[in-house]
């Protein structure tokens, strides 16, 4: 009986010992899905309308994404245009194609505010997406995007200029790096994984 | 009997409890502000406040046992998104460091992913690159020893030495804060690793390198200082979250309340 309360006890505190352990096996099991999808990433994130979304919800589409902030004066309003761009290029029947804007100033970018933003830009068709998240979600996705940043001022942060393609099972397949570069080859990427879709 | 056996599971219990704690003891870092070389505009000094930061980097043993816990992050099931395919290369199985790795010497080879996941598990976090520069800048005495030019020199000269990483935890200096091996054995990850910039997107960073490269023929203690934070401001700047090297661990912090 002893013995019986020890084990059950020592059990206790294995299980207790770590309670997040759950969350990568809630990654999606499809065969499918490789080892570098970011579809293995359980953080949660809000679009602009509110709506809580995972990665894996955008299961099945090209997605281009970039991190801005919707504050910011210098480089993002140029790597949003340079978004739009890249958008306004792809054939006009292109389907599954999602353009990802990701926030790294989730405090001062709520979902509202990445709505106006939205609006303010024109990107309120349904192939943009504007995410936030934790401030601890965000650093990873960025540490996933090889994207650095760091808040300078309360205002401002410094960060890397880079748009990443994930193919439609969510491995990284190009990315830009810089401001107002040459596109070409970005696009051709993208509707190269479209046509995969 | 039955008071007996709760009073036995309780004790079991406080058993387990205490060897757990035992893995990762912590002491306290009071609140302070330093200049760090790079990313404030105007070289302002920022606060760090108090938290708990591991005494130790984390050893093979300790991370031994997260594995066996956790076995998603084994060398055998770990993602590639995770983790590069260094992953833990110098242990000689999935859940065993082996014979060649001392049980207690600083776990390498682990990326960023894993380290925070480590952490996260104890019900802690990495330390932020303030935090961790912040307790890396005491001496035995002092909390702030980085004009000592002795100290600075320690340091550059085990970023020298070689196979530092195969060494125990523990048998550097104790710094001021009770902090081990901050110098001396591994280097090791921080939260926000990713927050460095090297290649030019700042220009306010991009001076400080123009001050050390291009900087005047003497070199005296500032510089000498500088050139040190310079080296792990310049490793970290290269790293990728699932980049896993032979001299890279790690130690987890907290928050204090």
């Amino acid at each position: 009986m002893k013995k019986i309360i020890l084990g059950l006890a020592l059990l206790l505190m294995i299980f207790q010992s770590c309670d997040s352990n759950k969350k990568a096996s809630d990654a999606p099991k499809s065969k499918s899905i490789s080892d570098l999808s970011i579809y293995h990433l359980p953080s949660k994130w809000t679009n602009q309308d509110g709506k809580d979304i995972q990665m894996k919800n955008m299961k099945g589409k090209v997605l281009v994404m970039v991190m801005i902030y919707t504050s910011c004066k210098s480089a993002c309003p140029r790597l949003v245009a340079d978004m739009r761009n890249i958008e306004s290029r792809l054939p006009k029947d292109t389907k599954n194609v999602e353009f990802v804007l990701i926030s790294i100033d989730p405090k001062v970018d709520t979902p509202e505010r990445l709505k106006a933003f939205a609006k303010e830009n024109q990107m309120e068709g349904d192939q943009w997406t504007f995410l936030r998240s934790s401030e601890d979600n965000t650093r990873e996705f960025a540490a996933v995007l090889a994207v650095n940043y760091k808040k300078i001022s309360p205002m401002d942060f410094s960060h890397s200029n880079i748009i990443s393609v994930f193919n439609n099972v969510g491995e990284l397949t190009y990315q830009q790096e810089g401001l107002n570069v040459n596109a070409d080859e970005t696009v051709q990427k993208i509707i190269e994984e479209a046509q995969k879709s | 009997m039955l008071k007996r056996t709760i009073y036995m599971s309780l004790f079991s219990m406080f058993i387990a409890a205490s060897l757990w704690a035992q893995n990762s003891k912590m002491v306290l870092v009071k609140k302070g502000a330093y200049v760090p070389l790079y990313g404030t505009v105007d070289k302002k000094p920022v606060t760090v406040n108090e938290f708990q930061l591991d005494i130790y980097p984390v050893t093979n043993a300790q991370f031994q046992d997260f594995l066996k816990k956790n076995p998603e992050y084994s060398k055998a099931k770990i993602k590639g998104i995770f983790a590069d395919k260094s992953y833990l290369s110098h242990w000689e199985s999935d859940f065993s460091y082996g014979k060649n790795n001392l049980s207690n010497a600083p776990v390498t080879n682990v990326s960023w992913f894993v380290a925070k996941k480590y952490c996260e598990c104890q019900g802690k976090r990495l330390p932020t690159l303030d935090e961790w520069e912040y307790a890396a800048m005491a001496d035995e005495k002092r909390t702030d020893a980085r004009t000592k030019e002795s100290y600075t020199k320690y340091i550059l000269s085990w970023y020298e030495k070689s196979k530092t990483y195969a060494n125990p935890v523990g048998q550097t200096f104790k710094n001021y804060w009770g902090v081990y091996d901050m110098h001396g054995l591994v280097w090791e990850w921080t939260s926000d690793f990713n927050s460095i910039f090297l290649s030019g997107e700042s220009r306010k960073d991009k001076d400080t390198d123009k001050n050390l490269f291009c900087g005047s023929g003497s070199v005296n203690a500032t510089d000498l200082m500088n050139y040190a934070a310079f080296m792990r401001y310049a490793f970290r700047g290269s790293l990728k979250a699932k980049y896993t090297t032979r001299n890279l661990g790690f130690r987890c912090a907290k928050d204090f309340k």
